[in-house]
């Protein structure tokens, strides 16, 4: 069972996530062709503007107005990106395979960054459940995404720190991973891949066909 | 997902009512699907896709805000209860859904594009309502004021279905009133060749004359080579443009863009209207697949700022007291034009008190986006959500209000009365015509 999740698994896992952003971004681009209009609107120069502006903490009026809200965001997207990428344990497996490797982060931080993560989705499962307008527009799948994005954090803990049932818990920990990397194109967690075009259009009409600013 | 409850005082619109009578689930679903399939693009199923449900735009919307945050006024909800559920049914959808989403994009939500900029991923909410309207407007789903609106628009390419007649014998009549002023003041109509062709908004013509006046007298102060057409392409409004019935907006915009090329103008100057400029500027070329204005159009903030930065108008007594200002947000968060207006407000008020939040930041008058044109049937609720910016409003202690924008100065004169705030709303140019200096030689003569 291990070998299969940790072998043709991940590779399967990897080319749907890769395959799948590819298509998608490659059909949405090649249906946007299609409203005559929309690159027209667009100028790399204030979509550029638009993305620097927002990734900036505290740049806009809801970040200010959300203080809570923006400091959870941020350390919850950074660590979640970051952690899996840069984590010892992670690299020690792609130097055995391909013999290649890269900076790595201490243990003692990675684990404090998966805390941080498994803190966030509590955070958003919290909002879901007491903000009304959250709630209101909240059904399954919402659910469902937090717990596919939960999950290989809670299983990575557990499983580092051994507490219990180390082999399964591994093997749930590389399913859990797999999961998530195939439901990122399919799912709303393709934010991750769109964001960059949906904040590049409004900031583009914003800026540059509306002369004004979008943040 | 469970249906948003969303409590509402019943409201009687004749021509809603009557649709909903009609309407028949095979017309809806046809409609629904084929503007879903043809005009929207992959643009709406990408934002749909990626919003992630996180409701920060509520924080954005004067709608939720007046209303102690109930949460069927936030943009996200009413994304749900319309959209969503339009693409997970596919369309198929009954008549007393399609009121509620006429109701929702039309009458309680101004297309005024603040959320967007609430929405970490810049998601348009404003252009899916408009994706909405424009599913009513083919289903005739529509106020009916705003229908009214519409029909003189295309029966008589303006708004207020003001005859030809009494267009050409207005402007001469407001020929003579300037004449009282500036002796020398002219209202040139059919000037071909002239620098610039000046349009106003269907509502000025018809109630508010005074204004034609007012830029007579400014255009020959200024020494400016203008006209204004004695045809029908004055009107620079377009209500058709918001109730989604985007034909007739563009027979509007291109007579409009025709009459200009017609009179071989420069530029188009326009009054003070904050849609009107949207229209002419970009939803209009837009979907005429012209993207830009075929002649520029200058809004009147701009123009006004040219004036007085220039020197071509000279301001001799400042208005006293604190005056405060709308910023329309068709021509400000839209068209980036509020450092302009801070300008211009500085430069003929002594005491300019900003907004807060002010320029593109600035809260909706709530009558922009076509609510105010949804009529008194739906007037109640509209003054009831405007009370943040009441609020806002009261905090400047201005004596007056100047709102660029007609639909502005109709909603913050409702929000005036409503609020009991006591306090004027003008137009720019009418501060403008009492600040500046006439020059000695176009002063009428004592006799």
């Amino acid at each position: 069972m291990y070998e299969f999740v940790s072998g043709p698994l991940v590779w399967i896992a990897f080319i749907i996530f890769i395959g799948g952003s590819l298509y998608k971004i490659y059909n949405m681009l090649s249906g946007a062709k299609k409203d005559i209009t929309l690159f027209r609107h667009m100028s790399l120069k204030h979509s550029l503007a638009s993305l620097v502006h927002w990734v900036i903490p505290f740049n806009n009026q809801y970040m200010q107005k959300r203080p809570i809200f923006t400091i959870v965001s941020f350390a919850f997207h950074i660590c979640l990106i970051l952690t899996p990428v840069f984590l010892l344990g992670h690299l020690v497996l792609l130097d055995e395979s391909w013999n290649i490797s890269w900076f790595n982060i201490p243990d003692k931080v990675a684990d404090w960054m998966t805390i941080i993560v498994i803190a966030g989705c509590i955070f958003y499962l919290y909002r879901r459940l007491t903000d009304p307008v959250v709630k209101n527009v909240t059904d399954g799948s919402d659910y469902l995404l937090l717990a596919i994005t939960a999950l290989p954090f809670i299983t990575g803990f557990i499983a580092y720190h051994q507490l219990f049932a180390y082999k399964t818990i591994l093997i749930i920990h590389i399913l859990a991973g797999e999961i998530m990397l195939i439901a990122i194109p399919f799912t709303r967690l393709s934010h991750m891949l769109f964001f960059v075009f949906t904040r590049a259009l409004f900031g583009s009409e914003q800026g540059y066909w509306k002369h004004s600013k979008d943040w | 997902m469970k249906p948003t409850i969303a409590i509402r005082e019943p409201v009687v619109d004749d021509l809603m009512d009557q649709t909903e009578k009609i309407l028949t689930e095979e017309q809806i679903e046809k409609v629904i699907n084929e503007v879903i399939d043809q005009e929207t693009g992959v643009r709406l199923q990408t934002y749909v896709n990626t919003c992630i449900h996180c409701g920060l735009c509520s924080e954005a919307c004067h709608w939720f805000l007046s209303n102690d945050r109930d949460v069927s006024f936030a943009p996200v909800t009413k994304v749900k209860d319309t959209i969503w559920v339009m693409l997970e049914k596919k369309g198929k959808v009954d008549a007393a859904f399609i009121k509620r989403c006429s109701q929702i994009a039309h009458t309680e939500c101004n297309v005024c594009r603040r959320c967007g900029m609430y929405c970490p991923f810049g998601i348009d909410i404003a252009y899916m309502m408009l994706v909405v309207r424009r599913i009513c407007a083919k289903l005739e789903m529509v106020p009916l004021y705003l229908q009214d609106t519409v029909n003189s628009h295309a029966a008589t390419m303006n708004q207020m279905w003001v005859k030809p007649d009494e267009w050409i014998d207005t402007l001469q009549w407001q020929e003579e009133e300037a004449q009282g002023y500036v002796p020398s003041a002219r209202l040139p109509l059919e000037k071909e060749g002239a620098e610039i062709m000046y349009s106003v908004i269907g509502p000025e013509p018809k109630f508010l004359a005074q204004l034609l006046g007012n830029i007579t007298v400014i255009m020959k102060v200024a020494g400016l080579d203008w006209t204004m057409p004695a045809t029908a392409g004055w009107d620079n409004s377009n209500m058709a443009m918001y109730s989604g019935d985007f034909e007739v907006m563009a027979r509007v915009e291109r007579l409009h863009h025709e009459t200009a090329q017609r009179l071989k103008v420069k530029k188009i100057v326009m009054g003070e209207c904050g849609h009107a400029f949207r229209g002419g500027e970009y939803d209009g070329p837009t979907w005429l697949g012209w993207m830009s204005p075929p002649i520029p159009i200058v809004h009147a903030v701009a123009f006004y700022y040219d004036l007085i930065k220039s020197g071509r108008i000279k301001i001799a007594k400042k208005v006293e007291g604190p005056v405060t200002v709308q910023y329309p947000c068709n021509i400000i968060r839209n068209a980036g034009l509020g450092s302009k207006l801070q300008y211009i407000m500085n430069a003929v008020c002594e005491d300019f008190v900003d907004l807060i939040p002010n320029d593109r930041h600035a809260y909706c008058c709530n009558a922009g986006g076509d609510t105010i044109n949804c009529g008194p049937p739906w007037k109640k609720i509209r003054v009831q959500s405007a009370k943040i910016q009441s609020e806002n409003f009261k905090r400047t202690g201005a004596h007056t209000i100047v709102t660029p924008c007609h639909n502005c100065h109709s909603g913050v004169e409702d929000i005036v009365d409503g609020y009991k705030l006591g306090m004027h709303v003008k137009f720019f140019s009418e501060l403008l015509i009492e600040a500046m200096e006439i020059p000695e030689h176009l002063k009428p003569k004592e006799e």
